[in-house]
């Protein structure tokens, strides 16, 4: 048998389903991206190790120039370490004959026989290629699938310097190429990036690396320092070209994918308590609306000998229940949701396998906290409750007094009718509670403009690295640093309009105790297409000698202006370089250090080197450019800057990128259900004097003019506030979009700010429409007759 | 001004307006809910309220005497019959008209007061001279239900009783035609209750409003011109009395 309170409770229910659902919606959102970003969190990480684990990922990788093979016994025997695999790798070029442009590959070794020790593939297709056969190869399943190819195939490929035909015999993924990004870009594009795997003994031929290696894949024992392995590796390696060994977290793909997942644990922290503190304050508000209605039932059930438990459980179910319920829906859409993502995760780290996995931590972790940051809410309205004696609670209350509101603005009201002097004194009679409504809407906004200065941040990150910074059509880079001999043959091909000289250089930079790893970025005084520009769009000046430093890369190496900045290079002789820093500067984009290209070259001992050139050419000529391009032994490689950029476009659309659409979509909700709920319980408040202004002969417009007066007072009070708090919120959000490896701009637009605006202004119209209905279908009578 | 001349009321025998009477009903019936859970809250009622009296509806309560008051009023509709205000039919009015009719011709008291806790005494009666079309002063309503005294103070400052004044100061000041009052007194003392239907009795006089007035206690039936007894949604018998009873003299 239902007891009676529990029918009252499921009436209640229905009483207020429009609130319930307002705030159950807001607890499932923020459950929603707790399990989901766990989930995914989980997922990744787990997916990511277990991948790692069965295929033999490396920690240390150690690039070299050349050295005998014997020296892997040198590198084994050094401390810490476990296990070894040498290996060969070189550049090549990839033409398929629908592309008139050459795609830059990696080709990578083998073993003669059997499977890699480290860095082992997953064999998506076809077999492995046959001992001895120098013609057969493995192929990045991204690349084939993305080219229609497939084993059996034939494919042509330059490797140092010669054509050759090959034939694919599987295609295959491997735990290091997880994010496969073309050379020298940030985003991968399956089409425009490939690996070949290929027996040593055919890929030493092609290379010159008979009896020797090029790269040292290492494990380290357990329990081994890996600061101490990476300096035996590389004081083993430092005669035969070192380069400098890193670790597997300076892995570029596993260093996408950390940070991608970093970056899902910052959203999964920071952004569900949001969420569930405005339920509390919701739930607050509401319960506690309901049990000022309701004193006269409370003090009826206490003189009935009811106990302040009972009653207390009674209203203390209607939280758990609006709790529950939407933590329910929301580990429901999470589950939905997470997988929905993991398959857009499919498209852009490549593992051969990605279930989406649940975190059931997060059930628990997200129901619970519903459930408790609910309860907190109702805890205060149910301490009210407990104080109602049975008599005090069976007198109808007071009017609530408004003595004090009087005199606020006493000169101003003068000139108010009585219906805006109804309006005026409500708000100021209890102005932390009309403020408090305008901080909760205003939050909304603020998340809607974070949000919408975020896309438009994407939208200015990509126009500013693609149109401000870049102004070439194309980009060559070379097989190694080259003279300036080769730039004027780049710029005596007909249709190139003019061939500007860059200078990479892969360095590590050091201040006492902080290290970064990076590059120098060489650039004529006069730059031109490859520009560097700060955050006043004003060029950086480079002057001889000195390196600029972006103020990001100066703060991470704790390092000012006038300062010394070790430079150890990590190509060609890798001299250690004392060079200083002339100049900080708000870059606008990224972390570069840049210098002048002569000074940088006097420093390296290099003059006139270059390791490639931004072209401008004529469109028109662009097949005969790119044809005489790839005649050219140098040409490493040839980026296409709309190609790059559609690339981008397309990450920060569909992949991580994606989740900011998720957020609007929330922030969208939360402001509606913060509006709402402040129109519903103004209105229910007021639902008796409203009755009694129809009663006098009020019309409806009049009549919701009262209601939704106040409403656009506190909506109105809640821009500028909104404005404010969107400016700031934009600059935290703009931080946890942003990576290592890609900056977010808090890229401020009047468009944001207005448009966010108008999602509140639009929000409460609709909720205002909603109460006004409700409001002209009150039943004047029984409104008249509810005591309050 | 600081009362009426109460010696007029105490003489009359019944203000005698008697043009055209206030409201004629015919056949008027409200049922609450279909079918088999149908309740009838009134069975076909034909009355004629004349101008200017003070008129009481008594009865239990669930008689219908609230229902019928709230549909003369406006507030509510009948299921079937036809109610008139004067030459005009209240049935076929929409919503619209019904809101002017209240607006310009009814003044309600309610049990409860209804006041705007959030506007003064003065303010909760110019809340209605704002939009009457010719409305008294908010001073004078007040003064003429003797609360000239406390015009700025907020319901929350007033009593029971003064808040029941200057809800009926409130519904006076449009000056109108009709006053209905539900159960006005129901939750005043004796004392003040009496101060009440004093002011009642001082607009119908003064005013010539034809009063209103639902109440369950018998006794205040003496103070009334015309006294109609209700009982299951049906009229039982309408006494015309010949002499008012001045509201102080009233058993309580």
């Amino acid at each position: 048998m239902v007891s009676p309170l529990d029918r009252k409770l499921a009436r209640d229910l229905w009483r207020i389903k429009g609130q319930a659902a307002a705030i159950g919606a807001v607890i499932a959102v923020g459950v929603m991206l707790q399990v989901m970003m766990s989930g995914l969190i989980v997922s990744l990480g787990e997916t990511r190790d277990a991948y790692y684990s069965r295929y033999r990922m490396a920690d240390i990788f150690a690039p070299l120039t050349r050295a005998p093979d014997h020296i892997a016994d040198r590198l084994a025997a050094q401390p810490g370490v476990s296990t070894v695999q040498t290996r060969v790798t070189g550049r090549a070029l990839i033409h398929i004959p629908t592309q008139i442009l050459p795609i830059q590959a990696r080709a990578i070794s083998l073993p003669d026989l059997g499977r890699p020790a480290l860095n082992d593939v997953y064999l998506a297709d076809g077999r492995m290629p046959e001992p001895g056969r120098r013609d057969e190869i493995l192929l990045l399943r991204s690349f084939a699938v993305a080219h229609g190819l497939h084993p059996g195939e034939r494919l042509d490929a330059t490797m140092n310097g010669a054509r050759r035909s090959f034939r694919i015999v599987g295609l295959a993924q491997s735990p290091e190429f997880l994010y496969p990004t073309p050379p020298g870009e940030f985003v991968p594009d399956d089409a425009r990036f490939a690996v070949i795997w290929m027996r040593r003994a055919g890929i030493a031929a092609a290379f010159d690396m008979k009896g020797a290696f090029n790269e040292a894949l290492l494990t380290l024992a357990r329990g081994a320092d890996e600061d101490a392995v990476l300096a035996a590796v590389d004081r083993v390696l430092k005669p035969y070209g070192g380069s400098g060994s890193y670790a597997r977290a300076d892995q570029l793909s596993n260093r996408y994918l950390s940070e991608e997942i970093g970056g899902l644990r910052a959203i999964a922290v920071g952004v569900p308590p949001v969420f569930l503190a405005v339920a509390a304050f919701l739930l607050y508000i509401v319960i506690g609306r309901m049990v000022q209605a309701e004193r006269e039932e409370i003090g009826l059930l206490k003189a009935f000998g009811y106990g302040n438990t009972r009653i207390g459980v009674h209203y203390f179910k209607l939280i758990l229940i609006i709790a529950t319920v939407g933590a329910g829906f929301g580990c429901l859409g999470g589950i939905v949701s997470g997988r929905g993502m993991v398959i857009v995760y499919t498209h852009f780290f490549k593992f051969p396998f990605l279930v989406f996995q649940l975190d059931p931590a997060s059930f628990v972790s997200g129901v619970t906290v519903s459930i408790l940051a609910a309860s907190a809410g109702g805890l205060l309205v149910l301490r009210r409750v407990f104080a109602l004696t049975p008599s005090e609670a069976m007198r109808p209350p007071a009017p609530p007094s408004y003595r004090h509101s009087g005199r606020i603005g006493a000169g101003l009201i003068r000139f108010l009718d009585q219906p805006s002097r109804m309006i005026w004194r409500r708000l100021t009679r209890q102005p932390a509670r009309m403020l408090g409504a305008s901080f909760g809407i205003a939050s909304g906004m603020a998340l809607s403009a974070g949000m919408l200065t975020i896309y438009a941040g994407f939208d200015r990150a990509i126009e500013l690295t693609f149109a401000v910074l870049d102004r070439s059509k194309l980009k060559v880079s070379f097989v190694h640093p080259v003279g300036e001999k080769t730039l004027l043959e780049l710029a005596r091909l007909p249709g190139v309009d003019r061939v500007e000289p860059v200078r990479y250089v892969p360095v590590i930079l050091r201040n006492g105790q902080f290290t970064r790893r990076g590059a120098l970025t060489g650039l004529p005084r006069q730059f031109e297409l490859n520009r560097a520009l700060d955050a006043d769009m004003r060029p950086i000046r480079l002057t001889g000698g000195g390196i600029v430093l972006s103020s990001v890369l100066a703060r991470l190496l704790a390092i000012r202006a006038g300062e010394t900045l070790r430079v150890e290079v990590r190509e060609g002789r890798q001299p250690v370089l004392e060079i200083p820093v002339v100049g900080i500067a708000e870059t606008l984009l990224g972390t570069p250090a840049y210098m002048d290209l002569e000074g940088l070259n006097r420093k390296l001992r290099e003059p006139g080197r270059v390791s490639g050139a931004a072209l401008m050419i004529d469109e028109a000529r662009r097949d005969d450019i790119y044809r005489a391009l790839k005649g050219m032994p140098v040409v490493a490689g040839i980026s296409l800057k709309d190609q790059a950029r559609r690339a981008f476009q397309k990450m920060m659309d569909q992949g991580a990128g994606a989740t900011r659409f998720i957020m609007g979509a929330i922030a969208f909700v939360i402001t509606f259900g913060i509006v709402y709920n402040a129109a519903r319980i103004a209105y229910a408040e007021r639902a008796r004097d409203l009755a009694s202004l129809r009663v006098m002969g009020f019309t409806r417009a009049e009549t919701a003019y009262v209601l939704l007066g106040e409403l656009a007072v506190v909506t109105l009070m809640a821009l500028p506030l909104g404005t404010v708090m969107g400016y700031f919120l934009s600059f935290g959000l703009a931080a946890l979009f942003s990576t290592d490896l890609y900056q977010i701009p808090a890229y401020i637009q009047p468009a944001s700010f207005g448009q966010a605006m108008l999602v509140v202004i639009g929000a409460a119209i609709v909720s205002g429409w909603l109460v006004k209905r409700d409001l002209d279908r009150t039943d004047l009578i029984s409104a008249l007759k509810t005591r309050e | 001004m600081t009362s009426l001349d109460q010696h007029q009321v105490e003489a009359g025998t019944g203000s005698g307006h008697a043009t055209m009477p206030s409201f004629t009903t015919r056949g008027l019936t409200k049922v609450y809910g279909e079918g088999r859970s149908a309740v009838y809250a009134l069975r076909g009622v034909d009355l004629q309220i004349p101008s200017g009296e003070i008129v009481v509806l008594l009865g239990p309560s669930g008689s219908g005497k609230t229902t019928l008051l709230n549909i003369l009023g406006g507030l509510d509709r009948c299921t079937s019959g036809e109610v008139f205000f004067r030459d005009r039919n209240l049935t076929a009015m929409t919503d619209a008209e019904l809101t002017r009719y209240r607006r310009n011709h009814v003044g309600f008291v309610f049990q409860f007061y209804n006041l705007m806790p959030s506007l003064t005494a003065r303010e909760n009666v110019e809340l209605v001279t704002e939009i009457a079309a010719r409305p008294l002063d908010a001073a004078e309503a007040l003064a003429l239900v003797g609360l000239k005294e406390r015009t700025d103070h907020f319901p929350a400052q007033l009593s029971g009783g003064e808040q029941q004044r200057v809800a009926i100061a409130r519904a006076i000041a449009k000056q109108p035609d009709v006053l209905f009052c539900d159960e006005p007194t129901g939750a005043l003392d004796s004392q003040t209750g009496r101060a009440v239907l004093r002011v009642l009795a001082d607009v119908n006089a003064r005013l010539g409003s034809t009063v209103l007035m639902v109440t369950h206690a018998a006794s205040t039936a003496a103070m009334a011109d015309r006294v109609i007894h209700f009982a299951d949604g049906e009229i039982r018998k309408v006494v015309r009395n010949r002499t008012r009873l001045p509201p102080e003299e009233i058993e309580w």
